[in-house]
C-alpha cells in the first residue's frame, strides 16, 4: 500500500488540477490534457523498462492500436464510448501480447529491435489500410460523446481516466509481481534460479505495458479527434522513451516528470523556433552524458541520497 | 509475368539489392564490432546523397568525385563524433548508445534542412551509364548494372580484409574480448574508430550511390534506416555474408512485391523479417547471443 504521505500527495495533485478549469485558460486546460495523455503513455513504457530491464523501441504500436481501435469503433462502427474504450484497450492488450510472445525469446539490443520491427509493421497497415485507418490522410472526424465532446468536459474525463490508469499502474508495479520484475531487470539470472519463469514474467511485463499504452492511444485519438501514421512512426517510439529517461527510470514518478517537461518543453519551444529537433537532440545529449539516472535522479543526487532508490 | 519481365524485375531487385548491402554492411559492421546499434546511419545515408548532389550538380565535378566526397565527409564526421563523444560510451547500458544515435539523427536533420532546405533534388546519371546494355530479350540499364558489379565487389572486398589480413583479425578479436586485446598491446579505441569511420563511410556511399536513382528529399533517411535494420536483422545482427543474403531477400521482396502485389510492398518487407524471426530467432546467418 502506498504510505500516508503518497496518498494525500496524489489526492493533492489530483485536485489541484481539477480545480484547473476554473483559471478558465483553454491553452492551459488543452496542454494539460496533452501532458496527462503523455504521462500514461509514458509510465506504461516504463513498466518494460524501468522495472523488468527491457527496452522497447517500438512502444508506438500500441498506442496508435488503441487510438485507432477507439476512433474506428466509435465512428465507423458507431459503437458507445464505454464498449469502444475497454474494447481499443483490450485489443492493444491482445496484439502486445501475441507480439510479446515473440519478443521476450529475445534480451537486450535484439529485443529493441524486434520491438521496432513489428512497430513499423503496424505503422505499415496502419499506412496501407486506407478503407479502414484512412492511410497517410489519417482517420479524422472522430464522433464524440456529447458528454465529453467540450474540452472542459474532456478534460474531466481523461484526469479521471489517467489518473485510475496511474493508480493501477502503482499497484501492479507495487504487488509482488512488479517486485519479481525489478528482480529479473537486476539479475535474471539469479531470479531464474529461484524459480521465476523469468520469460513468462517479462510477456505480462510486455501485455501491461501495451495494454496502459493503448488506453493512453485511445484518449489522444479523441482529443485530437483523430489518428494519424505519424502516431505509430518509430520517432513517435523514441519520443515516449526520451521522455521515460528524461524523467528517469528507477522511480514510479519519473517518466510522469519526463512527459511533463518534455512536452511543455516542446510547446514552448516550437513558439519561438522551428528547430525542435536540435534542442531535443541536445536535451537527448546531456541525458546521455550527464544525466543518465534522469530528473529525478538528478534531485536525488542533489539532496545527497544517491542514485538508485 | 514474361521472361522479358521477369528478367528485368530480377535484375531491378539485384541492383536494389547491392545498392542496400553496401548501406547496410556498414550499420551491420558497426554493431558486428562495437555493439551500438546506430540510427544515425540512415541520415549518413542522406547526407552521402546531399553531399553527392552539392559536388556533382552545384559544382558541376564529376559524380565519382561526389562519392568519394561523400565517402570522406562521412568518415570524417563519424571519426570526429566517435572520438569526442561516442567512445565514453561503450561501458555504458545499449540504450545510452541508441539514444545517442538518435540525438545525432536529430541534430543531422536540422543541420540538413539548414544547409539543403527542403526542396527536392535529383542527381542525373553519371555520363556514359544511362543508357542500357541489349542482351537480345531484354534491355538492361547500365547504371543498374554498374551496381551489380559494385556491390559484390565490397562484399568481397570486406570479406578479405576481415578474414584474410592481419588488421581483419584485430577487429576480429575486437569483437570477442576486447580487454585480453589492449593487454596484448593493441590500441583498441583506434580500432573502433576506424570501424565507425569505415562502417559510416559506406552509408555515405551508399547514399551516393542511391543519388542517381532516387529523388532526395528530407526523410530519406527515416525509410532507410528501417530497411537497413530489416535487411541485418534477417541475415543475423553482425554476420556480414547474412547481411548479403538479407538484401538479396529485401531487394527481390520489394521489386516483385511492386509488380505482383502494389501498395503492400512497404510492409512486405516486415512480413519477411518476422517470417525469418519466427522460424530463426537470430537471423539466417546469425547465432544464439551469450548466455542461451
Amino acid at each position: 500500500m502506498p504510505s500516508y504521505r503518497q496518498l494525500i500527495a496524489s489526492a493533492i495533485v489530483v485536485l489541484l488540477l481539477a480545480l484547473l478549469p476554473l483559471a478558465g485558460s483553454r491553452y492551459a486546460i488543452d496542454l494539460t490534457t496533452e501532458v496527462l495523455i503523455y504521462a500514461l503513455f509514458a509510465l506504461s513504457l516504463n513498466v518494460l523498462i524501468g522495472f523488468t530491464g527491457n527496452i522497447s523501441f517500438g512502444h508506438a504500436a500500441y498506442f496508435a492500436i488503441g487510438g485507432y481501435a477507439c476512433a474506428i469503433l466509435l465512428t465507423t462502427y458507431g459503437w458507445p464510448l464505454a464498449l469502444a474504450l475497454p474494447a481499443a484497450v483490450v485489443l492493444a492488450g491482445l496484439v502486445a501480447a501475441v507480439v510479446g510472445y515473440f519478443c521476450v525469446r529475445l534480451t537486450q539490443i535484439y529485443f529493441a529491435m524486434l520491438t521496432l520491427a513489428f512497430a513499423m509493421l503496424v505503422w505499415g497497415v496502419a499506412f496501407k489500410w486506407k478503407e479502414v485507418t484512412g492511410g497517410d490522410d489519417g482517420f479524422t472526424g472522430i464522433k464524440m460523446p456529447a458528454m465529453i465532446s467540450h474540452h472542459i468536459g474532456y478534460f474531466y474525463f481523461t484526469l479521471i481516466t489517467v489518473a485510475a490508469g496511474i493508480a493501477a499502474l502503482w499497484v501492479i508495479c507495487h504487488s509482488a509481481f512488479g517486485l519479481t520484475l525489478v528482480a529479473i531487470r537486476e539479475n535474471s539470472v539469479r531470479a531464474g534460479f529461484i524459480g521465476v519463469d523469468t520469460r513468462h514474467m517479462r510477456w505480462a511485463a510486455f501485455t501491461v505495458a501495451g495494454t496502459f499504452g493503448g488506453l493512453a492511444g485511445a484518449l489522444f485519438g479523441m482529443y485530437h479527434r483523430g489518428m494519424y501514421i505519424e502516431n505509430a512512426f518509430w520517432t513517435e517510439s523514441a519520443n515516449v522513451l526520451i521522455m521515460v529517461l528524461l524523467g528517469g527510470i528507477y522511480s514510479f514518478i519519473g517518466p510522469i516528470i519526463g512527459a511533463a517537461v518534455l512536452h511543455l518543453l516542446q510547446t514552448f519551444t516550437n513558439q519561438y523556433t522551428p528547430y525542435w529537433p536540435t534542442v531535443l537532440g541536445l536535451i537527448l545529449l546531456v541525458i546521455v552524458m550527464v544525466l543518465p539516472d534522469g530528473l529525478i535522479g538528478l534531485a536525488r543526487r542533489v539532496r545527497g541520497r544517491g542514485g538508485r532508490p | 509475368m514474361t521472361l522479358t519481365m521477369f528478367t528485368l524485375n530480377a535484375f531491378y531487385g539485384l541492383a536494389l539489392a547491392m545498392n542496400m548491402f553496401i548501406i547496410a554492411s556498414g550499420l551491420n559492421l558497426i554493431f558486428g564490432v562495437l555493439r551500438v546499434i546506430n540510427f544515425a546511419h540512415g541520415m549518413f545515408y542522406m547526407f552521402g546523397a546531399y553531399i553527392t548532389f552539392t559536388v556533382a550538380k552545384t559544382w558541376g565535378a564529376p559524380f565519382f568525385v561526389g562519392v568519394l566526397a561523400a565517402a570522406a565527409a562521412l568518415g570524417l564526421i563519424a571519426f570526429v563524433v566517435e572520438r569526442l563523444l561516442l567512445r565514453h560510451l561503450y561501458d555504458k547500458e545499449h540504450l545510452m548508445q541508441l539514444l545517442f544515435t538518435f540525438a545525432l539523427v536529430l541534430l543531422m536533420s536540422d543541420a540538413a534542412k539548414m544547409i539543403w532546405g527542403t526542396d527536392q533534388y535529383s542527381v542525373g546519371y553519371p555520363p556514359g551509364m544511362g543508357g542500357a546494355v541489349n542482351l537480345g530479350f531484354v534491355m538492361l540499364p547500365q547504371y543498374q548494372l554498374f551496381l551489380c558489379v559494385v556491390g559484390p565487389l565490397i562484399a568481397v572486398a570486406m570479406w578479405f580484409v576481415v578474414d584474410r589480413t592481419r588488421w581483419g583479425r584485430v577487429v576480429r578479436a575486437a569483437t570477442q574480448d576486447r580487454e585480453m586485446l589492449a593487454a596484448l598491446g593493441v590500441n583498441v579505441p583506434m580500432v573502433y574508430a576506424a570501424v565507425f569511420t569505415i562502417g559510416s563511410a559506406l552509408a555515405g556511399v551508399g547514399g551516393a550511390l542511391a543519388a542517381p536513382r532516387i529523388a532526395l528529399v528530407p526523410g530519406m533517411d527515416a525509410t532507410i534506416i528501417n530497411e537497413c535494420f530489416i535487411i541485418v536483422i534477417i541475415g543475423g545482427l553482425g554476420n556480414m555474408w547474412g547481411s548479403f543474403l538479407g538484401a538479396l531477400a529485401f531487394g527481390f521482396v520489394v521489386q516483385f512485391g511492386t509488380v505482383l502485389a502494389p501498395n503492400w510492398q512497404d510492409v512486405l518487407p516486415y512480413l519477411l523479417m518476422l517470417a525469418v524471426l519466427i522460424v530463426r530467432p537470430w537471423g539466417l546467418l546469425g547465432r544464439p547471443e551469450a548466455g542461451h
